[in-house]
């Protein structure tokens, strides 16, 4: 499409402040996929799987334990998605756990109550995450309150609308119908189809960061709020958008809950959100924006699931877990740090030198 | 290129007048700025440059006069607007998005699109690479703009501008943190965009920088216009002549008072990059004025006095004792005051009380076991209120309530209860009334006739001149003069303040 060698009439006799690099461009895609994050992450999570593998075989080689190492990071990889975009803008969404809750009761209610298809149900659980995070989004941009805080109160006010609604009573797996009850345990190709509805919202939240001009106005917000108002970016509509498609993330997390447990408490997921955004961050995603990827968000996630299941197998004893996934999220912060500071020497030392 | 002179000039300003409040920012500004040439805007701290810039750039609406782009009269409500008509500011220091790539900085909110609404970055890298190599400068258009020079920052954003197709471009101090090197790579670009057509605002404090670069140059003094001359006609003396002439006016009741023994003695302060190997001294009974312009580098040397900041090297001694560095408690005990210049957020604890916000310095003093007293507070602070003739109703009035002079007030009579030997002011009387201002420079008058050595900074060249015994001035973190009341004329100071650099980096 474009040719970057076209003509260069002008003397190149100026001191190369910061040369362009000269590597062709295959060279290059390869060397920023091996240097980045993700990579290590995903290096990360294969060795974590292959010392489970090695301690108990039956980890990887039983077809059970194949569908549950697929299928139980399926809700956190798209409440992970959605926290992602929302964290990329330098906000928080902390009511993911509770809008999971709500929907999650709320598919079981519909098929008790309502007798709607699959497909509407579905669609009803989206659009009512979406509406919860919409009032999240409204809040935040429009109250100029720390989306911290604002979300730490949708919390507990989404979560007590479950708890007065549901009280004691529970959905059960009887009270679905089998068409329902069977996306949770269908797979394609031995790939569970909820963990493929997670993927690919995964990869389409990733195509539309990387390729859309929204998508880029997200980073260029988290990167620097005010220099986006200088700009003249709408900050307020994309950070609603932001907050919208968390809340729409979690609702579809909702239904997915619901597909794959069958019975919803009106605690279900209570205290993931904390989950979701220790994935971030384990995922290389900065706490305070303008960097990161939905990829490693979706790394991040399934190491985090993965890791909970694989620790008990190795032996390490339950205290120990907790300790561990906390020190992998403060090592992912210092990581971050540390990086972060070196490539900021290494960009300010190439500037010096030229 | 384009225009040839007696067509309309580019951007062209009458007239134009903008208030804030009380304060008249600009009462007649005008310029007219020809297609293909280099616009020298110049005058002193407060003259009006920002505003006028300002309101080119949308983000001020003037009251009154005209604005006129390529002879056609318009009228700007946003910096989107400006922009899409085709002005472009560089501000000194550019904001950038640090995480994103220098080729993202220039296109954000207009990405080329390919397929499908796509972002075509491919498109994008080769379009950067083009405006670079037309401004004749080596960037990578992929590596992040976090680690950029200011001046390689500013480059980015000149690059935007042209991507933008601007027609007129504002430089608004954009040498201040540069180098030699990197000033001489900015002229070079300038004089391109020039050569092509476009037309360059050029404002700057180094006459020498004016000089080398600049067609025409149009002084401004009290937010008014005052001349405009083709460079090649004019040298430093008339230029400097134009800023500052004026008469000093008797607003300010200078009383003599008996020069005593040094109070404050600094030799030899240096902090990288801020300011160098700075000494000076101020007597009991006298009252310094530090001049100069803004950035010049002067609140940061009293800042680094009263142990607000670091130095690396240098003494501070009070009274012949060493005040630690980094150590503003210690530098209250010893007898120092700093009233700062923004007082809303350094001054004041804006939502205290009256007489909380005089007695909080002397706290520990009015604490009986630990424990202060509204009482305690009260006594403490009555009589210094008073004294200062803080117009409020009661002691407990809320600070945030009260106009600025009176907050100026309560900040002075917040130090004055330490009985301070040394008052360090930044901008006594920035921001407050007339009458206010008579009242704070009677205040330091008297206060210096009790024999208190004063230090204070003012950008108000009349002020300086007025109310102190001797003037010291910093350019760019160096004191370049010392000069006697009786010496001191607004030329003398002006060209200390501004001189470009005897040794250029």
């Amino acid at each position: 499409m474009s040719d970057l060698q076209t003509s260069d009439p002008v003397e190149h006799a100026h001191t190369d402040l910061v040369a362009p690099s000269q590597l062709s461009r295959g060279r290059r895609a390869f060397q920023t996929v091996v240097r980045s994050r993700e990579a290590s992450i995903a290096l990360v999570l294969l060795l974590v799987i292959a010392a489970a593998t090695v301690k108990s075989p039956s980890f990887l080689f039983n077809d059970d334990n194949w569908r549950d190492l697929l299928l139980t990071p399926s809700i956190l990889l798209l409440l992970a998605a959605g926290q992602c975009v929302v964290i990329i803008t330098r906000n928080v969404d902390l009511s993911v756990g509770s809008i999971l809750g709500l929907t999650a009761y709320l598919t079981g209610r519909l098929f008790i109550d309502s007798g709607l298809p699959v497909v509407a149900v579905v669609l009803c659980g989206i659009l009512v995450g979406a509406l919860l995070g919409l009032v999240n989004g409204l809040l935040v941009a429009l109250g100029r309150v720390p989306a911290l805080v604002i979300t730490l109160g949708t919390l507990y006010i989404y979560r007590g609308a479950v708890l007065s609604w549901a009280g004691s009573k529970r959905i059960n797996a009887s009270d679905l119908p089998d068409s329902f009850a069977k996306l949770g345990t269908t797979s394609i190709l031995t790939i569970p189809i909820l963990f493929v509805v997670a993927i690919l919202v995964v990869v389409a939240v990733g195509y539309y960061l990387h390729t859309s001009r929204g998508g880029r106005e997200l980073y260029a917000i988290g990167s620097d709020p005010d220099a986006a108002v200088l700009y003249g970016l709408d900050v307020r509509r994309r950070v609603v958008s932001a907050f919208v498609l968390s809340g729409a993330l979690a609702g579809l997390a909702g239904v997915v809950y619901a597909a794959r447990y069958g019975t919803v408490s009106a605690g279900a997921g209570t205290g993931i959100e904390l989950q979701a955004v220790a994935a971030v961050v384990i995922g290389g995603v900065a706490i305070f924006g303008g960097s990161g990827t939905v990829w490693g968000a979706a790394l991040g996630a399934m190491l985090l699931v993965t890791i909970n299941r694989v620790l008990p197998i190795i032996g390490i004893p339950d205290f120990w877990q907790q300790a561990l996934v906390g020190a992998l999220i403060l090592g992912a912060i210092v990581l971050d740090r540390i990086l972060a500071q070196r490539r900021a020497r290494v960009l300010i030392e190439a500037r010096d030198e030229s | 290129m384009t225009a040839a002179d007696g067509s309309a000039p580019a951007l062209e300003l009458r007239d134009v007048a903008k208030s804030f409040g009380a304060v008249r920012a600009l009462s007649a500004g005008s310029l007219r700025v020809r297609h293909g040439s280099i616009h020298a805007l110049v005058g002193e701290n407060g003259a009006g440059k920002s505003t006028l810039v300002k309101v080119v750039a949308g983000v001020h609406r003037r009251e009154s006069g005209d604005l006129l782009l390529d002879g056609e009269s318009v009228d700007f409500t946003s910096t989107a607007e400006s922009k899409a008509a085709g002005v472009a500011v560089i501000y000194q220091e550019p904001t950038l998005f640090p995480d994103l790539s220098v080729t993202e900085n220039i296109f954000m909110g207009r990405q080329l699109l390919g397929a499908g609404r796509r972002i075509d970055r491919a498109a994008m890298y080769a379009e950067a690479e083009r405006l670079f190599t037309g401004l004749g400068v080596t960037i990578d258009p992929r590596r992040p703009a976090l680690g950029l020079s200011i001046a390689d920052q500013q480059i980015i954003e000149i690059a935007k501008a042209i991507s933008l197709e601007a027609r007129v471009l504002i430089m608004d101090e954009p040498t201040a943190a540069l180098s030699g090197v990197e000033v001489e790579r900015l002229f070079t670009v300038a004089r391109r965009l020039r050569d092509e057509g476009r037309a360059l605002v050029f404002i700057s404090h180094r006459f020498d920088e004016v000089f080398a670069l600049c067609d025409e140059v149009t002084v401004m003094r009290d937010g008014a216009y005052v001349d405009t001359l083709p460079v090649a006609e004019t040298d430093v003396d008339q230029i400097v002549a134009l800023m500052v002439g004026r008469e000093v006016g008797d607003l300010f009741p200078k009383t003599p008072a008996e020069v005593g023994a040094p109070v404050l003695e600094v030799t030899g302060l240096t902090s990288a990059g801020v300011f160098h190997d700075v000494s000076f001294q101020v007597r009991a009974g006298e009252i310094v004025g530090l001049a100069g312009l803004v950035g010049a580098g002067r609140s940061e040397i009293a800042r680094a006095v009263f142990g607000v900041d670091g130095y690396q090297t240098g003494e501070v001694t009070l009274n012949g004792t060493a005040i630690p560095k980094r150590n503003p408690r210690a530098a209250i005990r010893a007898g120092m005051a700093f009233i700062p210049e923004d007082r809303r957020r350094q001054g004041l604890v804006i939502d205290a009380s009256v007489s909380r916000n005089v007695a909080g310095v002397i706290r520990s003093r009015l604490a009986r076991a630990g424990l202060l007293t509204q009482h305690a507070e009260n006594h403490a602070s009555g009589p210094w209120a008073g004294r200062l003739s803080v117009k409020t109703n009661a002691l407990d009035a809320n600070a945030a309530t009260m106009s600025g002079g009176n907050q100026q007030k309560v900040v002075i009579a917040k130090w004055l209860a330490t009985e301070p030997k040394l008052l360090i002011i930044d901008e006594p009387t920035r921001g407050i009334d007339v009458g206010t201002k008579a009242e704070v420079h009677r205040l330091l008058s008297e206060l210096a006739g009790q024999g208190m050595a004063i230090m204070m900074i003012s950008s108000e060249l009349p002020e300086v001149l007025g109310m102190a015994d001797r003037v010291l001035v910093v350019r760019e973190g160096n004191l370049t003069a010392d000069i006697t009341r009786a010496d001191a004329t607004p030329e003398n100071v002006m060209l200390a303040a501004t001189r470009g650099r005897e040794v250029s980096a």
